[in-house]
């Protein structure tokens, strides 16, 4: 179970791209793993096949519990694997595994359409745990007492705010903070700006925040000791200049990937890497190596604000 | 007799209804195996041939399917006959005589020949008279389309069904069931016929519906009563006839305590009492809270020890332990 997160201590599997036996190479997509963050996919990072699936779809492990076991060319294959659990039998082809199905007698189930009441929320009384009458009528009784509670916040958006709120709050821990101010014309800038998207198609286009993301590159750059870690007590300066940046996500919560080498790339290259993040952040499963600079943008992002 | 103290037995409202019967209608005659020297295995007709002389109270061979062939001719020719088989188990052999003959004519005929005859019979256990005299096949008759079955539980009944089954032109067949003979029970001597189409509630209750008829009538409102004094609260229902099945009395009690066992001297696979469950859920499926059992008898010849036979029939304590797993149980 990779990290996918700074916070993340747990993931669940919600499938598998692979079966044992395929062929992966470096940056295949193998499955998909849900965080509180989002559903992101993984990518396997060794050539080879595919020797067993440990984990299945719907199971909760840690980080760093063993998902699955590739062989990489040459290798021995291994002897199954101690923690193998007991493989489930094949399902027919064709088959979809059978739904639990609530027991509640006929007359339960009149009496709950009738009341409004949701059998699955009922516990059943019966010999097997059956639902009866008196069960479905104690739990409209119980319903008209509760005061009616606000909808649940669904799951994942939970789980994203916590993620939030525990990140903002290490970051404000954990790293030692300084606010510089200072007021900057933007008038050239924009002056530039509007002259450059003049000349080019709207999808072509550059966003102003390309400016200030360049700008704060080529400063940390100029000013390196800005972009450094404080870690054990001491300034630890990086080379290569990450710049984390803030994606709202359609279904609520953020996300925060960092462009690569901003440093490094021009106008229309970083660009084309905001909006292959935006695309990727707010597609159906976020990918996996975004979320490995999580972190970075906290810091930066402190340095810049 | 003890008709002075205003008791009399199930045989006594039998004979009466068979007495009342011959004195109204010249056309009603008795005949049957030993019913009139003997007066009757059981006797029920005893003193009728005395009375009546053996014109009316005749004595047949031992042929089950020649005199009930004979009952049928009668009836065909305008009588009222009144045939009585001994038990249940003989009426085996004159199954061709009530099935292809009795049960057909009014329909091969085209509407042309009517039956109007009424056999008699005993049916049941608990008389320690083994296997071969103990059944209750009265279900197996509720099979036949063209007849009507009669299962009378009480003394009222016994005394009121015969009158009303003679009424009808067509074949009744009565089953008697032989261990309430000497039930008795305070009723006028000269009480009246009763109706031979309803179901009747002999004890209201609330909590389960037991349908049933027969002897194990008692038995149930025995059950009955030791299930209330557990706040237990049955309905009793006593079919009375078995066809055709008066299934609206059963489908508007089992609608109101939404369970319902059956309890069926019979043997079960495939007995009446498969045929009753069988209409709840058809027609009051969504009405119920617990699946329709029931209580028969054990599927094994009868056995004749005491202790072995009472094991192979319902029994008060196995219906109250039944009523109350359905009840506990299912809420």
């Amino acid at each position: 179970m990779p990290s996918l997160g700074a916070d993340m201590e747990e993931g669940t599997l919600i499938e598998w791209s692979v079966k044992p036996g395929d062929r992966v190479k470096r940056g295949d997509i193998v499955g998909v793993v849900r965080t509180e963050k989002a559903d992101i996919e993984v990518e396997v990072y060794r050539d080879g096949v595919i020797e067993q699936l440990l984990a299945k779809a719907g199971d909760t492990l840690p980080v760093g519990a063993v998902l699955a076991v590739i062989r990489e060319e040459g290798e021995a294959a291994a002897p199954a694997h101690e923690e193998i659990p007991p493989a489930p039998a094949p399902a027919a082809p064709g088959l979809t595994p059978p739904v639990a199905r609530v027991r509640a007698s006929p007359l339960a189930r009149r009496v709950a359409q009738e009341l409004g009441v949701d059998l699955s929320g009922v516990q059943g009384t019966g010999p097997h745990a059956e639902i009866t009458q008196t069960d479905v009528l104690q739990a409209a009784e119980a319903l008209k007492k509760a005061p009616t509670e606000k909808p649940a916040v669904p799951e994942l958006r939970a789980g994203i705010r916590r993620a939030i709120a525990a990140a903002m709050a290490r970051s404000n821990r954990e790293i030692p903070h300084y606010h510089l101010e200072t007021k900057i014309d933007l008038q050239h800038a924009l002056k530039f700006l509007e002259a450059e998207n003049q000349k080019r198609s709207v999808k072509d286009r550059l966003l102003s925040v390309i400016l200030l993301i360049k700008a704060v590159a080529r400063a940390l750059h100029d000013v390196p000791e800005l972009n450094a870690y404080w870690i054990d007590d001491q300034l630890q300066p990086k080379e290569a200049v990450h710049i984390g940046f803030a994606i709202s996500l359609r279904q609520g919560g953020l996300v925060v990937p960092a462009i690569i080498d901003a440093d490094r790339k021009n106008l229309d290259e970083l660009m084309q890497a905001l909006r292959d993040l935006i695309t990727r952040a707010r597609g159906p499963a976020t990918k996996f190596r975004n979320h490995r600079w999580y972190r970075n943008h906290h810091e930066l992002g402190r340095s810049r604000s | 007799m003890s008709a002075a103290q205003g008791q009399i037995t199930y045989r006594d409202a039998i004979r009466e209804a068979i007495r009342e019967a011959l004195q109204n209608d010249d056309r009603v005659f008795l005949m049957g195996e030993d019913v009139g020297r003997y007066g009757g295995c059981f006797a029920v007709s005893k003193g009728l041939l005395e009375e009546f002389g053996p014109e009316r109270i005749r004595d047949t061979p031992m042929s089950e399917s020649a005199f009930v062939g004979a009952g049928i001719g009668a009836a065909l020719g305008g009588m009222r006959p009144i045939v009585e088989i001994m038990t249940v188990n003989f009426s085996l052999l004159a199954l061709d005589q009530i099935m292809n003959n009795a049960a057909t004519f009014l329909h091969m005929s085209g509407g042309q020949f009517n039956v109007p005859l009424v056999i008699r019979m005993a049916t049941g256990a608990g008389r320690q008279v083994a296997a071969q005299h103990s059944h209750s096949l009265e279900g197996w008759f509720a099979f036949i389309p063209g007849i009507r079955i009669l299962a009378p539980g009480t003394i009222e009944d016994a005394r009121g069904m015969l009158a009303t089954a003679l009424e009808d032109p067509d074949p009744v067949l009565m089953f008697e069931h032989a261990g309430l003979y000497n039930m008795k029970a305070q009723l006028p001597i000269d009480s009246g016929p009763v109706d031979i189409e309803r179901a009747r509630v002999r004890r209201p209750g609330r909590d389960v519906t037991i349908i049933t008829y027969g002897a194990m009538l008692w038995k149930c409102l025995d059950a009955a009563e030791s299930l209330a004094k557990k706040g237990v609260e049955a309905e009793v229902i006593d079919l009375r006839t078995l066809r055709p099945l008066d299934d609206a009395t059963f489908l508007e009690s089992v609608g109101r305590t939404h369970r319902a066992l059956v309890v069926d001297e019979g043997w079960r696979s495939g007995g009446i009492s498969a045929e009753i469950c069988s209409r709840i859920q058809e027609k009051a499926f969504y009405d119920l809270d617990a699946p329709v059992e029931r209580v028969c008898g054990v599927e094994a010849p009868t056995p004749y020890p005491k202790h072995l036979e009472d094991a192979s029939f319902p029994q008060v304590p196995t219906i109250v332990a039944a009523v109350e797993a359905m009840v506990r149980m299912h809420g």
